[in-house]
């Protein structure tokens, strides 16, 4: 038995197409200040989301309400936190709860007590002419479905925003010191609400590229703790967008690196690969200084004086 | 100070009531039938003496364990969020240390099973504690991180090294009856688990209430710097001493539910009771002894969504949405009161 590296590389991005999109929105989430455990939660929102949409409207219309179910299960952590002034871990594990059960019982009650399994409109992969013929990495990186091409164009704009512009400055003040920005007219209660929103909405995303992308239908829960691994990813990217890029591409291939065992004929059980990833993250937290590159602020709530 | 216990109390019961409003509103629209669901609820929680204590003290069982675990470690700032983990830990250790030591009589086997799998559960939430002293890793992170580790280990565990002799079924043999905890009512369900977990719950409110132990434990989580500048604590150390008790106990809970419950390991052992713990510990404010309260009100729920399933159709996940909006209330009359949470 042989491995093709080209074909793992591209089923590697395929994978981590739906983590980096989720983590890229929690990268700007975490930059403002706030840890959001509720992107699981916007993730099976935006899946749930992208099944319904995908009905009335094909992929894009799929796309549009994966994103709006997103935005809608962080408007909740918003409010929670921000205005509540609630503990960020509580309310996001909240969030996420609900929109488990939610999108679990709303599936049963519009699709039958079995929850048929249905089929959604995919996405299909386009080869990028000329790129795509590049050794090894041309189909890996450029046959791939549209919006994984989105995806780089988006982390290109991200670091220029979060690095180069007035906006991307007030986040990360709000991020940083709090104190500081309020001295300075910045609202960071309406930088973190409009970083919660845009973080959802990218959670939801991820959750739609999960169905029309990748598995082609819904099934309870199937984010499968993707919004987990997608905070994780941003603490292994150090919360910078080049870093997450690739932290999200060692997820992808630790979750293939099972195929390319099981097609040696390696006996080697699946469950070590599947908790592989999560094992990886615990030793480069280890390994990392973690207040070395984390915001200083992230985690913490607003003071009275600062909002 | 009554008058304050009294405000929290009513503030409880409010936001039960608009939580059984919002239900009711769920399942009017997704169109099931809700006198029926409500009375499968009620029947299924509280109907029967089947009900009470062949369903609903069972499943409080777990959660009270659980609960437990996530409140202490709240109480002292620890934001465990991996007790679903340490359960499993636990569940594991106790059907090991159960297989192998079968042929001692019960005084012996048992407690050694259930010291087994409190030992694994603290074992568990310490490799967190320890990466989080050691290393400054965020606990939200690690502790969520090993949930998922822990099952993947019992799914690999229950299909390979433990799988029960024939082979066929992904599980542990069963346990032999010198390492079933007693059941507490001839021909019932419930165990004496629930007696061990009340008396935890007691003895965690005495500990916190009465002791130094207790003292530094609430102290750090009122405010760590302080408690280690003004009061001399050791910070590390009580924060050690808090994760390794909360994943004990957490691990009591997945031994208690293998050697009073399922008498074997399987991948499925906990629909989750860890997470459902942040509820149960919230919804009780982190007060041990309301902690029992409140998980026999979360016991009930799910034993009451099991039934609405079976006879009214109703998905059985409706639990997790009362569970989460339980929560979500709570924060919110807790800013509606002017505090500002923890």
């Amino acid at each position: 038995m042989s491995i093709d590296a080209g074909e793992f590389l591209q089923a590697s991005v395929r994978t981590a197409t739906p983590l980096a999109m989720a983590a890229y929105g929690e990268l700007v989430t975490e930059r403002s200040g706030v840890i959001n455990l509720g992107l699981e939660g916007a993730m099976i929102a935006g899946a749930f989301g992208a099944l319904v949409g995908a009905g009335v409207g094909g992929v894009g219309g799929g796309l549009a309400a994966a994103a709006l179910a997103g935005c809608a299960a962080a408007a909740i952590m918003a409010l929670v936190v921000l205005w509540l002034r609630a503990d960020a871990v509580i309310a996001g594990t909240a969030v996420t709860l609900l929109a488990l059960g939610l999108t679990g019982t709303l599936y049963r009650s519009l699709y039958g007590a079995q929850g048929a399994a249905l089929s959604v409109p995919t996405i299909t992969p386009v080869a990028v002419p000329g790129l795509a013929e590049l050794p090894l990495i041309g189909r890996a990186f450029f046959e791939q479905p549209a919006i994984t091409y989105l995806l780089y164009f988006l982390a290109v704009v991200l670091w220029w925003w979060m690095t180069r512009t007035h906006a991307g400055l007030a986040l990360r003040a709000a991020g940083e010191r709090p104190a500081a920005a309020f001295a300075a007219g910045i609202s960071s209660v309406r930088v973190r609400a409009w970083a919660l929103l845009f973080g959802g909405a990218m959670g939801g995303l991820a959750g739609g590229v999960l169905v029309l992308a990748q598995v082609g239908t819904f099934s309870e829960g199937m984010s499968a703790g993707r919004g987990f691994i997608a905070i994780a990813i941003v603490v292994l990217g150090r919360w910078s967008a080049v870093g997450v890029a690739g932290a999200a591409l060692l997820f992808g291939a630790a979750s293939q690196l099972q195929y390319v065992f099981q097609s040696l004929g390696w006996p080697v059980p699946y469950q070590l690969f599947l908790a592989l990833p999560y094992v990886l993250t615990l030793l480069v937290l280890a390994g990392t200084q973690r207040r070395a590159a984390a915001p200083a602020a992230l985690g913490t709530a607003l003071a009275e004086d600062a909002r | 100070m009554t008058a304050r216990v009294d405000a929290r109390w009513a503030i409880t019961a409010v936001t039960v009531v608009v939580i059984v409003a919002a239900v009711l509103g769920l399942l009017i629209v997704g169109g099931y039938d809700a006198p029926r669901a409500l009375a499968a609820l009620w029947n299924g929680a509280f109907g029967s003496s089947y009900a009470v204590f062949s369903a609903t003290m069972v499943r409080a069982t777990p959660l009270l364990f659980v609960g437990l675990a996530v409140g202490l470690a709240f109480r002292a700032g620890v934001l465990n969020i991996g007790a679903e983990g340490q359960l499993l830990a636990g569940a594991t250790a106790a059907a090991a240390v159960g297989l192998a030591v079968s042929g001692f009589p019960r005084l012996v086997a048992l407690p050694l099973a259930l010291g087994a799998g409190a030992i694994a559960g603290g074992a568990w939430a310490g490799i967190a504690g320890w990466l989080k002293l050691r290393f400054g890793v965020l606990e939200v992170i690690s502790t969520l991180m090993l949930n998922f580790i822990a099952a993947y280990l019992v799914s690999w565990l229950v299909r390979g090294p433990m799988q029960e002799p024939t082979r066929v079924y992904p599980q542990t043999a069963e346990l032999a009856p010198s390492v079933h905890l007693p059941a507490l009512i001839d021909g019932h369900r419930v165990h004496f688990g629930l007696m061990l977990a009340v008396a935890l719950a007691i003895a965690a409110w005495w500990v916190l209430t009465h002791t130094a132990v207790g003292f530094r434990v609430r102290a750090v989580g009122a405010g760590a710097s302080a408690a280690q500048s003004a009061g001399g604590i050791v910070l590390s150390r009580t924060t050690a001493l808090v994760f390794l008790a909360s994943g004990a106990l957490a691990g009591l809970g997945g031994a208690s539910e293998v050697t009073g419950v399922t008498f074997a390991l399987y991948e499925g052992i906990s629909p989750g009771y860890g997470y459902s713990a942040i509820a149960v510990a919230l919804l009780a404010r982190l007060h041990p002894l309301a902690i029992i309260m409140s998980a026999l009100l979360f016991g009930a729920l799910e034993a009451g969504a099991a039934a609405m399933q079976r006879d009214a159709n109703v998905p059985s996940v409706l639990a997790s949405v009362v569970e989460a909006l339980l929560v979500l209330g709570v924060l919110a009359f807790d800013h509606a009161r002017g505090r500002r949470g923890r």
